[in-house]
Parts: structure tokens; C-alpha cells; sequence
């Protein structure tokens, strides 16, 4: 009902590929941060808010993609959020089928991808615009990506604060864990390197990249 | 040079299309969490009531099997489902040969973070606590946090006192929590060093739970080993 003319993407290998590294949502695009930080002091929480939040993207981009037509612009997002709330709540219901310790785990931060700016984001710039397989391709990407981002984060914060990776110890009894990286600023210390990493290989990609196109320019 | 388009006006919609639309989604939300909520619910309850087996398992040492059930100032209530009668829910407890074998209950206090929920057990016939199990927790990991798993602190809870005072109808000593190395009194808890107010918080909300509970569980120790509700009163519970 927009009456806009948009252009439809034609689903390729970059559709799904750019939610993992070039749009990355949260080492590039920097969203979503509060579940990154807060749940990533384990591998398996990580691991279940990253899935938790795959699902919803998945879910609400392809009812939004199949709906974008019929939905109004003018109250697209007060659509959106109620179609996001109703994943979150299924998805609230199956983890606690799955395990209570884990729902536990993960405490509030479940209904909070209610608020996850990556999955509104998505809805608004692409879903809504999309056919039903890019949405769902693109969203896929974009799950895979935050949920890579979110395992970055928990296998080091786990790794150095408690000396093991999914429960499993790693090191002898000698090992003194590290608390602080479990503990909130440890998620910041974390993030910061992660973050210093790609900027450091993407910018390396440039450089590369000038370089090779000089040496054409300079061999043609 | 780049010229730049002048955007088209937004077409107008029709209120019956906005309000259609978002009607629609509505429903199309309401049906998919009810059948959601309805397929999970024997799921999660079937969860709830294992891990609640589980834990008073642990709080009450040689439990095989529970029973829950009310107990209020009225005596003990079968569980229902319908009005909730005056009370607190406990689960009695049984050996392998179905033999009651003492109580575990729920208790909960403010900690450093959020609320600190757990399940302890109580045994009538040396009337002390016999162990806890916390439930709910959001500690300091490393500091806050060792109050469910610290061997030492722990050991508190294997037979702390909790004597009623048989005129009074009270404890004859408040369970409290000293400082680390102070303890003296089988009634004192032990805190952990560096984590005083999430120890505090648990002697709190035990010595709360059994200013209510014990003295009752003294008094209407007789039900509670028949494992019945009195005539008068519906039969149920939990297994």
C-alpha cells in the first residue's frame, strides 16, 4: 500500500553472506548491544540469545515480507513490534520448554529482544521492501551474524573467567580464573578487542585492495 | 550534478484499511501465542515439577518422592487448583518406602542484585534445617554467586537449628548470619567472606520462612505424617 516503486533484490550467496561480516549487526552496525554484553558470560547463553534471537528475525521477516503489502505505512510500526512481540513470546515459551535453567539464565534479556534494534531495523529496511526469500535469506545472515558476534564474546568471556568453554574445564586446578570477564566491564573489555580485530582486518582488506588496484594501474 | 527527485506525497490510506490491518495482526498474534502457550504448558509445567523434585531431593537428604500441600494457621489444605486457602505451599517428603522423612519449603529475600529465591529443608524430628537449593539467582559471578555452590557455606545448612519453643511458638533462637569465622551457636550461619549481603539475605529469608513455618509444622506435625487432609477438607496434591 506504499505506492513506492522498489527495487527487489534477486537472492544471491551476498544476501545471506553480508549479515556476517561486511552489515555485520553488531561488529560493524554496532545494534543490539544490551544482550551482547549482558548475556555473553557464558557460551551457552550466548549460544541460546543468539538462536533465540535468529528465530525471531527469521520469523517476523517473513510475515512482514509476506504482509507488506497489505500493511499501511502509516502504522507500519506499531505492526511490526506487535508481530516482533508475538515471536518473542512463542519463542519466551519455548525455551522454557527446553530448559528452565536456561530460561533462568538468560532472565529478562528474552522479552528484551522485543527492543532488539537489529530486528526492528531489519523489518523497516528490508523486510518490509522484500519478497519473501530475500527477507528470509537476509535474515538468516543477519541471526548468523549476531549469533557469531555473541559466541566471539562468550567463548572468551568464559574461556578467561571461569577456565572453560560450554561447562567444560579446561585448564588444570591451577588455573585462576579471571572473574572480572564474566562480570559486566568484562563484556566491555571483550567487545573492545573484538571490535579493534575487525577494525584492524578491515582495513588491512583496504589496503590490500589499493594496492592491487595500483599495481593494475601501474601493469596496464 | 545530481538532481534530487522531489518525494511523491504519501497516498492517503483509509481508516478502515489502518484499522483492518492492524485487527487482522492482532488476532493473527492472539491465536499463534495461545497455541504456542497451549502445545508448551504440559511441557514447562513438566519442567517446573522436575526441577522442584529435583531440588527437594537435595534440600531433604533420602527423598525419593513429594507431595504438595498448604499450611496455614488452619492446618494443612490439599492443592487444588481452585481458591488458594490461607497459607504456604510445602512439599513433604519421602524415602524410597514411602516413609515421610521431613518438609521443604520456599524462601526468598532481597540480595545484592535482585531477589534471591531458594528451597530449603526442614526435618521435625531433630527440628533443624537440612539443606538449600537456590532457585533464582542474579549474584555477582565469582563473589555474590558462591552461596549455591560453596562447599563451606553449604555446610551451614546440615543441620542448623531450628527448635521451636514450645510455649512461645516461635524459634528459640532467630537463625542468623555472622561474620566469617564467628559462628559459635549451631543456629548461626557461617557467611562467605566477600559476599556478606548475598549470605546475609539467605539467613534473612530463612529465619523469616521459619518464624512462620516451623512452628506450624511442629503443631500439625501429626497430618503431616499421615499425609492426608482431614475429612472436612478436598484430598490432592502434587504426587
Amino acid at each position: 500500500m506504499t505506492g513506492q516503486l522498489i527495487r527487489q533484490e534477486q537472492v544471491t550467496p551476498d544476501t545471506f553472506l553480508r549479515g556476517l561480516w561486511e552489515e555485520n549487526p553488531v561488529f560493524v552496525m554496532m545494534l543490539g548491544l544490551c544482550p551482547v554484553l549482558a548475556v555473553t558470560n557464558s557460551t551457552i547463553n550466548a549460544l541460546a540469545m543468539g538462536l533465540a534471537t535468529t528465530f525471531v528475525l527469521v520469523s517476523s521477516g517473513a510475515l512482514i515480507s509476506l504482509l507488506r503489502n497489505l500493511i499501511p505505512k502509516q502504522v507500519r510500526i506499531a505492526t511490526y513490534i506487535v508481530i516482533i512481540a508475538t515471536f518473542v513470546t512463542i519463542v519466551d515459551y519455548l525455551i522454557q520448554a527446553i530448559s528452565l535453567d536456561l530460561y533462568n539464565a538468560l532472565g529478562a534479556f528474552i522479552q528484551l529482544i522485543v527492543v532488539n534494534c537489529v530486528i526492528l531495523g531489519r523489518a523497516e529496511a528490508y523486510a518490509s521492501k522484500q519478497k519473501l526469500p530475500a527477507a528470509v535469506v537476509n535474515a538468516l545472515g543477519m541471526g548468523a551474524g549476531f549469533t557469531l558476534a555473541l559466541l566471539c564474546l562468550g567463548t572468551v568471556r568464559e574461556l578467561l573467567g571461569a577456565g572453560s568453554i560450554l561447562g567444560f574445564h579446561l585448564f588444570s586446578a591451577n588455573f585462576e580464573p579471571w572473574v572480572v570477564m564474566v562480570l559486566p566491564p568484562g563484556g566491555f573489555f571483550v567487545l573492545g578487542s573484538w571490535l579493534l580485530l575487525f577494525e584492524y582486518l578491515k582495513q588491512r582488506r583496504a589496503r590490500k585492495a589499493e594496492a592491487a588496484a595500483e599495481v593494475m594501474a601501474h601493469g596496464s | 550534478m545530481n538532481r534530487v527527485q522531489p518525494t511523491a506525497p504519501l497516498p492517503e490510506t483509509p481508516t478502515f484499511a489502518m484499522l483492518r490491518t492492524l485487527a487482522g495482526i492482532a488476532m493473527l498474534a492472539g491465536l499463534l501465542v495461545v497455541l504456542v502457550f497451549q502445545w508448551t504448558r504440559p511441557i514447562i509445567e513438566e519442567n517446573k515439577r522436575i526441577a522442584i523434585e529435583h531440588a527437594v531431593s537435595k534440600v531433604v537428604p533420602g527423598a525419593v518422592t513429594k507431595r504438595d500441600f498448604i499450611l496455614g494457621p488452619d492446618g494443612l489444605h490439599a492443592v487444588d487448583g481452585g481458591t488458594a486457602p490461607p497459607g504456604e505451599r510445602i512439599y513433604l517428603a519421602y524415602d524410597g518406602s514411602g516413609r515421610f522423612i521431613g518438609v521443604a519449603l520456599e524462601a526468598a529475600a532481597a540480595g545484592y542484585q535482585d531477589v534471591i529465591r531458594i528451597l530449603y529443608g526442614y526435618d521435625p524430628v531433630c527440628q533443624c534445617v537440612t539443606g538449600i537449593k537456590v532457585l533464582k539467582m542474579a549474584e555477582t559471578p565469582g563473589l555474590g554467586d558462591k552461596i549455591a555452590f560453596d562447599p563451606a557455606f553449604l555446610k551451614n545448612f546440615a543441620a542448623l537449628d531450628g527448635t521451636v519453643d514450645p510455649q512461645g511458638g516461635t524459634l528459640q533462637n532467630a537463625i542468623v548470619t555472622v561474620k566469617h569465622g564467628t559462628k559459635h551457636q549451631p543456629w548461626q550461619i557461617d557467611a562467605i567472606s566477600g559476599a556478606t549481603i548475598s549470605s546475609n539475605a539467605i539467613g534473612r529469608m530463612i529465619n523469616a520462612s521459619a518464624q512462620r513455618m516451623f512452628p506450624l509444622i511442629i503443631r500439625y506435625l501429626d497430618e503431616l505424617k499421615r499425609g492426608s487432609v482431614p475429612a472436612d477438607k478436598p484430598d490432592g496434591g502434587g504426587r
